[in-house]
Parts: C-alpha cells; structure tokens; sequence
C-alpha cells in the first residue's frame, strides 16, 4: 500500500437487519481512497448511504464486508476500546448539529478528547486555549453551549476536533444549520487547516454546491458511488477574491 | 482526573435541575435522617441507662425471695394458678438476720455490704407554713449508709447508736431546705419535722443535710422533685410495725475482685440448700447487675435494629428513585452520550461518569440526611432531658450505605448508557 493513502476502503458493503430474514443492504461494495492532505466531498440526496458511510469511516460502525484501513490500521481487526482510541485520536468530528455537551463550558469540551486521551489538566487547558484562539473563540471560551450562536458552537466544535491533532477530519453537513455568512466562515476555517496544516478532511454533504470547494468529489446514489470528479477549488483564484 | 471531572459534570447537572435533584434524594435523606435519629436516641438512652446502672452499682447483686418456678407441678385438681402460684408469701418465707449472719460469716471476703432498705411511704409530704416539699421517707440501713455516702453539708449522719436504737432522726436533702427553709441548712439541725405520708404523721429530729443529685433516669426538671427523707432502717422497721420480721429484698455490694456471675450462683446455693429445700413455694433469687445492664443493652439494641430496618426500607425506595432518575437522565442525554463516544470515551470511562453521578446524588442526600438526622435526634433526646450522643460509628455507616446505594442503583443505569451504541446514541432526538 502506497504511504501516502489516509483511508482506504474496498469493496464495502453494509447491511442492517430489520428483523429476520429481511436483510436491507445500504452500501454495495464501495471502493475509494482518500490521499494524506487531501480535501475530499461525499456528495448524496439524503437515502444515498452517506450517513451510513460516514459511520463507517468514522470508526463508529463496521462494514457488514470489505476492508478499511485507516491511516494504515485495519477497523476490521480492531477491538471496541480500540475503536474508541481510534476515535479519539485520528478523528476529528464536525457534526451538523455540533453536539456540543451541555453544561459544559467551551473550554472544557475543547478539552474532553484529550482528558480521554489521558492528558494531563495543565497541558490540556493549554492546549485547548491555543485551539480555541485559532476558530477566534478565546473571548467566549468560559461560556456554555447555550450562550453561544450556532456559527461560534461550530467553531468550538472544529477546535475540539483538533484537539489530539487527529489524522482525518470528517465533517458531516457542517454548515447544514448555519446561515450563508456563517457557513461561508466555517468552511474558510476548514480550508485554512486543509491549506495550513495539510489536514486530510472528508466533506459529507448533499450540496453539489459546497462540494464544489473540494478537491475531489466523490458522488453517492443508491449505495454506489456514481461518479468521482476534480472540484473547483483553487487556491489561487480564493486568494484574488 | 477522569474522575474530578465526573464529580464536576454531575455536579452541573444536580444544579441544572434542582428541584429534580432534591426530590430524587428525598428518599435518601429521608431514610439516613431517620436511622440516625434512631440510632442516636438509642444510643444515648443506652449510655444514660449504664450510667445510672452504673451508679447503682455494677458491682451489685441484686437478691430476692421469689416463688418457686413450678414448671413440673400442677395442682391436684389440675387448676393452673399462673406461674408457679402456690400461696401468698408470709413471714416464714423471708431472710432473717441469722440467716443473714451466717451468709456473711461464709463469704467474708466477698460481701462489702448488705444493704437493706425499708419503704415506709414514696409520696410523702413536708410542709412548713404554706410552702411543702415532696419526699419519699425511706429507712437505710448502717452498710447501705455506709455505700452510699451521701454528702453531708451541715449537722452529722446517721451515728451507730441512731441504728440500734431506732432512733427518730433523719437527713435530709438541701433542695428541701431551698424549699422550706430558704435554704438556711444550719438552722434546721434539731428542729423536729413532719412527714404526711397519705394521711400518717412521721415526726423525726433533723440530725443533717445532704447534697441533692438529680437522678439521670428521670424525665425533665422538677422544681419540686421527690427527695429522700433518710431515717435509720430500724427506725423505718418500727414505722411499718415490721420489728423481728425477716426481709425479702436485699443488694449485696460484692468486693471488686470477686467475679459476680459465679457468686450470683454461690449465694443462690447457699440460701436455697441451708434454709428453703424445704420451703413448699418460695426460694432465693440473685440476680447481678452486670447480666441485668447486657439483658438491658441487648434489648435496646434490637429495639433500635428493628426500628433502624424500617427506617432502612425508605433508603431502598430512595434507591429506586435514583435508579429511576438516572434511567430518565441517561435518555435525555443519549445524544451527548454518543457525542462521548465519537470523541473517544470508551464503555469504561461511560459508566463510570454514570455512577459517579448517582453516587454524587446519595452522597449528598446521605449528607443532607445525616445533618437533618443528627438535628432530629438530639432534639428528640433533649425534650426528654438528657444529654445526645450522637454515634460516630453510624454517621461513617450512613455515609458508606449510601454510596453503595448510589453504585448499586446507579449501575444498571450506567452500564445500559455505555452499552449505548455510538451511532443509535448519536442519531437520537
């Protein structure tokens, strides 16, 4: 396998069983890979297999069959603790919605994968300081979930992502609820990690449009994927407008 | 670390829901308040019941004459007079001096005191001018005298000849002379009082004073209390017409190294065999203080079991309500409990946020419940005059119960949460 390959999955089916014997397979036999430092779309109508496939990169389900290596390690042989290690360390979840825990300050959700990760307070409320200052979020760090605007939740939510530097991000519609303005912001945070920190980042998303601003579009319908095509983004032409 | 964070994040959520909180505990408060309060009455009716045995004498033997257990005989015409009832005790059955004599000659070095003690009337009236003061005139003997060893203020005690003479004197207690005589105790020596015992005047010379002791074993403060008006036994003998008669009730003060239990037996034997083998209903019974404050101590003790086991079942409710509450907790949160796992938590580090959170909720309820506990108890043993002691032991049991409670209710919960598939948990609304 070639060193530079972040995901690498072949031939991936999913099934869910509605109660036997009707087995209703969502992915039929998936096959893509997804190059270290690249900036990759999964485009779909909802009923496409997006979710589904996003569970599967993201380590939170496994493939009914097929192989998944993720930055070299294959899901298939993982143990459940190993999953959650996983998890922890090479993903970063942006979600639509952004599942920030309630109650809990900015701070110390940015904090939450590293106290998983077993790192110790000092170096964590540190670190997520720095995190924070990155997304402009440190003049709202102490504030709860529900003191903050949808746009400043995604931004929390994206430093969080970043905390234990994790190898892929994968953002699911992560400008799904936002407004244009504040969607426009978030994904010019997701293209200045792409850009500034070489982050291999998945897009999933069923906006044709926000796909556009990839690298690579990958198409889903029906379980297949349908198409794969180059993006529109151009780094040079960002820089004129 | 994971687990300073725990106790914070449950914290947070107690004081999201107050009112929630509260009454999730109130069955653990509830519960630890009242076994506390009963475990701290218990214990100080305990501690002052030894301590007024104590006063009475642990070292004592307490013997009788009692009717004879008559569990093989029945009478002729197969009547049952009750236990043992055979005839009315007379003269002939009692303890008489002689046989008194030659019990002590036997045990010399064991019996300290024999002490006797004759009634003559427990409401008994004193009264000068228009003030009065209650007294119980009762006749001590030379040993009990001796053992008592009341206080004496002003005037003298009792003298050997007041004993063998009969004498007409008497001591009397400084809160009788508070009463009656403002509390001049020198001016009362000499003077001849009068004692109204139910319509009979006992007229006796004051020889002394003595120091009142409230008894512990007594419920409140009288500002009139029924004290003593010690006169000599024999004088109290010829009160009750009772001269020459024997006695059925003795205390016999035993020396400290003598093992009670084992002379309770002796002496049993010894009146038995030497002078009632033949006596048709009647026999001696010697009892020791010591068996009679564990008999005591064993009773109070399972009173306050019993009593604590019912207290207990609310703590088991309670439980249930916390295990209730977490289940309802644990479906409101499902969300952020796969948001926990996508970042990283494992099933481990789930559950144990979980029980945390429900032993924070019995942990503060036991402690909400100890305070409230303590306060109820000590008001209870204060109305009923006497001093709380409040058992440390029993405050560390609550605190312990009610974490077990909080790992035992809360861990069903918990492990239904960490068993929580991420993805299910995540797509929750």
């Amino acid at each position: 396998m070639e060193d530079n390959i972040m995901l690498d999955l072949r031939n991936i089916h999913k099934s869910f069983f509605i109660g036997t014997p009707n087995e209703f397979e969502v992915l039929h036999g998936l096959n893509f890979t997804v190059k270290k430092g690249e900036f990759v779309s999964i485009v779909g109508q909802s009923g496409s297999g997006k979710s589904t496939l996003m569970n599967i990169i993201g380590a939170l389900d496994r493939p009914t069959a097929g192989e998944y290596t993720l930055d070299g390690i294959d899901i298939e042989k993982a143990k459940d603790h190993e999953l959650s290690a996983l998890r922890n360390k090479k993903i970063g979840f942006v979600f639509q919605t952004y599942n920030l825990i309630a109650r809990t300050n900015a701070l110390k959700n940015v904090e939450l994968p590293m106290m998983y990760a077993g790192m110790g307070r000092a170096e964590r409320t540190e670190r997520a300081k720095m995190l924070l200052a990155e997304v402009d979020m440190t003049d709202r760090m102490h504030h709860n979930p529900d003191e903050l605007s949808g746009g400043q939740k995604q931004r929390v939510a994206i430093a969080r992502a970043m905390a234990n530097d994790p190898a892929i991000i994968l953002a699911d519609e992560p400008t799904g609820a936002l407004d244009s303005a504040t969607g426009r912001m978030i994904m010019d945070i997701f293209h200045k990690l792409h850009e500034e920190q070489g982050k291999t980042i998945v897009l999933i998303t069923h906006s044709p449009e926000l796909s556009q601003e990839t690298e690579r579009i990958i198409t889903l319908k029906d379980g297949n994927i349908i198409g794969e095509s180059a993006g529109h983004w151009d780094r040079a032409a960002k820089e004129v407008e | 670390m994971l687990f300073t964070e725990n106790i914070l994040v449950a914290l947070a959520g107690l004081k999201a829901n107050i009112m929630r909180s509260l009454l999730t505990m109130l069955g653990i408060i509830i519960g630890i308040a009242s076994v506390i309060a009963i475990m701290t009455v218990g214990n100080s009716i305990t501690s002052i019941v030894n301590s007024t045995m104590q006063d009475l004498g642990a070292n004592n033997l307490e013997m009788g004459v009692v009717q004879k257990s008559q569990d093989n005989k029945t009478s002729d015409s197969g009547a049952n007079y009750g236990t043992g009832y055979v005839r009315d005790m007379t003269d002939q059955d009692l303890i008489t001096q002689d046989m008194l004599d030659a019990f002590k000659a036997e045990f010399p070095d064991d019996i300290k005191y024999v002490l006797k003690y004759e009634n003559v009337g427990e409401k008994g009236k004193v009264t000068e001018g228009s003030k009065s003061a209650n007294v119980q005139v009762i006749g001590y003997n030379k040993d009990n005298f001796e053992f008592k060893d009341k206080k004496i203020i002003a005037g003298r005690g009792f003298l050997n000849r007041d004993f063998e003479n009969a004498k007409k004197v008497c001591l009397v207690t400084d809160k009788l002379v508070e009463r009656l005589y403002n509390g001049d105790n020198d001016a009362i020596i000499g003077k001849q009082i009068e004692a109204n015992v139910g319509g009979s005047y006992y007229s006796y010379y004051v020889v002394g004073v003595y120091e009142y002791v409230q008894e512990q074993f007594s419920f409140g403060v009288s500002d009139n209390p029924t004290t003593e008006l010690i006169i000599p036994y024999e004088t109290a003998r010829v009160a009750n017409h009772n001269q020459n008669k024997g006695d059925y009730y003795f205390t016999l003060v035993t020396s400290v190294n003598t093992d009670n239990d084992e002379f309770a037996t002796k002496v049993r034997d010894f009146f038995n065999i030497n002078y009632y083998s033949r006596n048709d209903a009647y026999e001696v019974m010697v009892v020791s203080m010591t068996s009679m404050m564990n008999q005591m101590n064993t009773m109070i003790g399972a009173i306050q079991l019993a009593l604590s086991a019912i207290a207990g079942i609310s703590l088991v409710v309670g439980g249930i309500g916390v295990m209730n509450i977490m289940l309802v907790s644990i479906t409101e949160r499902t969300k952020e409990i796969g948001t926990r796992k996508a970042l990283g938590a494992t099933n481990g580090s789930i559950r144990l946020q979980f029980i945390t959170e429900s032993v924070v909720i019995c942990l503060i309820g036991g402690i909400i419940g100890i305070i409230f506990g303590i306060v109820l108890g000590t008001v209870a043993v204060k109305l009923m005059g006497y001093e709380a002691a409040v058992s440390l032991s029993s405050i560390v049991i609550a605190v312990g119960f009610s974490m077990a409670i909080g790992i035992f209710f809360g861990y069903y919960p918990a492990n239904k949460a960490a068993k929580l598939n991420p993805i299910d948990a995540l797509r929750y609304e």
